[in-house]
């Protein structure tokens, strides 16, 4: 059985980060984007910790507390917005939220 | 140890500032009169103080510069708020603070009941700070600040009454007139003022002057600085081709005619010409220029006063007339008697104008002479110092009128020529006539108006008590200036005081060779003026009381004449022509409607329209869906790192 590498790390992290783009692009449901967008934030949150393992260089721990600090804040104001656009249109579909234009 | 003398400049100033901030909110008219005559008052017994230092110490050292602090400071270009005190900013000084506070005072009395009481006395007292300003500035740059200032509260009072009727239009519209007509002059004050600063590299009188005669430069320069500064004066003290806005000022107040437009601000060309003297002397033309035009002036607007019916018209013409004939003395070269003839000026016309806002004031605002008459029995104070300021005017031997008038025509006579001299008496004569027609017009002969109707009455004591001074000053203010040939050496104690400001002039002057003329001509001369002035004060009064049928035959005689005089040698008809319509169908139909609306608001348009419509299409790409936003920099960063990549 081989060692675990760096590139196993990165190769998970860039197929979350894949399907979390993906699924930002292509899903209709505002919590399923949402999510996803999660998705992406972890994956990168991954790439950093591996790299700061492989390097013997704690500031991408550092890093991704901040990514993780952001992230929940964002949850709660993405959340409370999804929230309110529920309240408004009874929907979630994000074809529907179609204002922002000329 | 004189700094304090700053004071005197600013007290008025700060009259303005309280009367302008607090006066509404005053109620009682005593006290906002009391302040603003104060301020004047206070100031005029500094001038006086300031007097009688300089007159105790030697003559060369009869001036000092008082500064009251550094106004503009770029690079080697300073001026100053600092004030010269010299003989010549005194003498002008005390007139204006002298004259001013007797018509601050008189005006306590002729604005009483006005609505805007308290907006008259700050405008009055602001006045007064900026033409002191003006006299006192010891460089051009402080003068030109009191020039303008003086201008602006000229238009203020102008335009006093501005919900009143005047003539065919408002007073408002008078008021334009007056600044609009004075910027062609500041004009021509500005481009002196440019040239002597790139010529001299300095706007102050002591180095500009100082530098005369030791600095090589071409007689055509003085000629352009002299003329430039002279259309300056031109359009302050009215004269041809400016004069046309001061008939008009009558609009005003008439203590303010009696102020502005007759004893001090209009006398500021002649001072401003008189400060300038030695540039001047060395420019042939440019005093040729003058005295022609001066003359020109006063025998043109005393021909008009001739025909004038309203009261303030004649005085307004008269006015004119008598600053052409300052102005012919500064073109002479005989700057002391301009400044002279300045003085005794502003003692007789402020009176007649004070005398005339008197008669106004008990006739209920009437002004028409021809519906005046028997006035006399009405208003004896009134009658008496009138019949005073007419005689000083007219040049009766002894009044004040008769000396500066008789020193200007002798040395028009002695350094111009017979011609000016002739001309100068023709237009004494004439003064004699059109003053007498008025005096005579309205005080004497039966009343011409409704008598059960309009009862008129004696003004105030605070009006007649100025009017006694100044009658007083008209008559005794001309025993300063005696002709020498009358008391001897030295009689003349006006000119004395004067001569050393104009030592330098005096020196570069191109009249060089002195003529000397005899004391007999000069009394020669003299008894012809005063003949024809005697004869042409009888004949008026002869004229308007016995002879009335004369004054019609003749103006039936000469229909023609007498209609070109009605209307003014139809000057006003012909800048309106000239001038007035085609800039106003220049700015209408060209500046406004193809310069303006087709040419900068055009491309103004054009141009946001074409933004308009490059946006129009771009704006497609805006979809609303954020998805595809994303997907969009999805892409981008994509194709970015693909970038990278490759060409690392």
């Amino acid at each position: 059985m081989s060692e675990i590498t760096i590139n196993h790390y990165l190769a998970l992290s860039s197929f979350m980060f894949v399907i979390g783009a993906v699924g930002v692009i292509t899903r209709r449901n505002a919590i399923v984007v949402f999510m996803c967008i999660e998705l992406m934030l972890n994956a990168a949150n991954l790439a950093l910790v591996a790299f700061s393992s492989f390097l013997g260089d704690v500031q991408g721990q550092v890093f991704v507390f901040f990514v993780m600090t952001v992230a929940a804040a964002e949850a709660a104001v993405g959340l409370a917005i999804i929230i309110a656009i529920f309240r408004n249109k009874q929907s979630l579909n994000i074809d529907e939220l179609n204002l922002f234009k000329w | 140890m004189n700094d304090y003398l700053f004071l005197a400049i600013w007290l008025p100033l700060l009259g303005f500032v309280f009367n302008g901030i607090f006066g509404s909110k005053i109620k009682t008219e005593k006290i906002i009169g009391v302040i603003a005559s104060g301020a004047v008052f206070i100031s005029f017994a500094m001038f006086v103080y300031a007097f009688f230092q300089l007159i105790e110490k030697p003559v060369e050292e009869r001036s000092f510069v008082v500064t009251f602090f550094e106004w503009i400071k770029v690079g080697s270009f300073r001026v100053s708020f600092s004030y010269l005190f010299d003989q010549l900013s005194l003498t002008m000084a005390l007139i204006v603070t002298g004259v001013g506070f007797l018509i601050h005072v008189y005006s306590i009395g002729y604005m009483h009941g006005d609505k805007s009481f308290w907006r008259f006395f700050a405008y009055l007292n602001l006045f007064i700070f900026m033409m002191l300003n003006l006299v006192m500035a010891d460089n051009f740059v402080l003068m030109f600040l009191g020039w303008e200032g003086v201008g602006l509260c000229s238009y203020l009072l102008i335009g006093f009454w501005y919900d009143r009727k005047f003539e065919k239009s408002t007073t408002a519209d008078a008021a334009k007139k007056a600044f609009i007509v004075n910027r062609i002059g500041d004009f021509g004050f500005l481009v002196g003022m440019f040239l002597l600063y790139y010529y001299f590299g300095s706007l102050n009188f002591k180095d500009i002057f100082g530098a005369i005669g030791s600095v090589e430069i071409s007689k055509d320069i003085y000629t352009f600085i002299g003329l430039a500064l002279f259309l300056g004066a031109a359009g302050k003290s009215a004269q041809i081709p400016l004069y046309v806005w001061l008939p008009d000022a009558m609009a005003g107040p008439t203590p303010v005619s009696a102020l502005i437009h007759a004893a001090t601000m209009v006398t500021a060309g002649v001072y401003m010409c008189a400060r300038a003297a030695t540039i001047f002397v060395l420019s042939p033309i440019a005093m040729t220029v003058i005295a022609v035009i001066g003359i020109t002036t006063a025998m043109f607007a005393a021909s008009i006063g001739l025909v004038q019916t309203d009261i303030k018209k004649v005085l307004a013409y008269s006015t004119i007339s008598q600053l052409g004939y300052m102005f012919l003395a500064i073109g002479v070269g005989a700057f002391a008697s301009a400044i002279f003839h300045v003085m005794t000026h502003a003692f007789f016309k402020a009176l007649l104008f004070l005398g005339a806002g008197s008669v106004i004031h008990a006739m209920h605002e009437e002004q028409n002479i021809l519906k005046y008459g028997g006035l006399k029995k009405y208003m004896p104070t009134t009658s008496k110092v009138f019949l005073i300021g007419s005689l000083a005017i007219a040049g009766f031997p002894g009044f004040s009128g008769f000396f500066s008038k008789d020193e200007i025509l002798w040395h028009s006579y002695a350094n111009g020529g017979i011609i000016f001299w002739v001309i100068g008496v023709i237009t004494a004569a004439l003064t004699a006539l059109y003053t007498f027609r008025l005096f005579t017009l309205t005080f004497l002969d039966k009343p011409r108006f409704d008598v059960s109707k309009i009862h008129p009455h004696e003004s105030p004591k605070v009006m007649t008590m100025p009017l006694i001074i100044l009658a007083f000053l008209s008559i005794v203010g001309g025993f300063i200036g005696v002709p020498e040939f009358i008391f001897g050496e030295g009689s003349n104690k006006f000119a004395l005081w004067l001569d050393p400001v104009f030592e330098k002039a005096k020196i570069l002057s191109f009249h060089g060779h002195h003529i000397e003329h005899s004391h007999i001509t000069e009394l020669i001369l003299m008894s012809i003026a005063i003949i024809i002035s005697l004869s042409f004060m009888y004949f008026a009064y002869k004229m308007y009381t016995d002879k009335k049928e004369l004054a019609q035959k003749i103006a039936n005689r000469y229909k023609i004449t007498y209609a070109v005089l009605q209307n003014k040698y139809f000057v006003d008809e012909m800048y309106e022509a000239i001038i007035v319509n085609p800039i106003v169908i220049l700015s209408e139909k060209f500046l406004w409607k193809i310069n303006d609306v087709k040419i900068i608001d055009g491309f103004i348009n054009y141009l946001a329209d074409l933004v308009e419509k490059i946006s129009s299409s771009v704006k497609r790409m805006q979809f609303g869906y954020a998805q595809i936003y994303a997907f969009v920099i999805l892409f981008a960063v994509s194709l970015s790192l693909l970038f990278l990549i490759i060409n690392s």
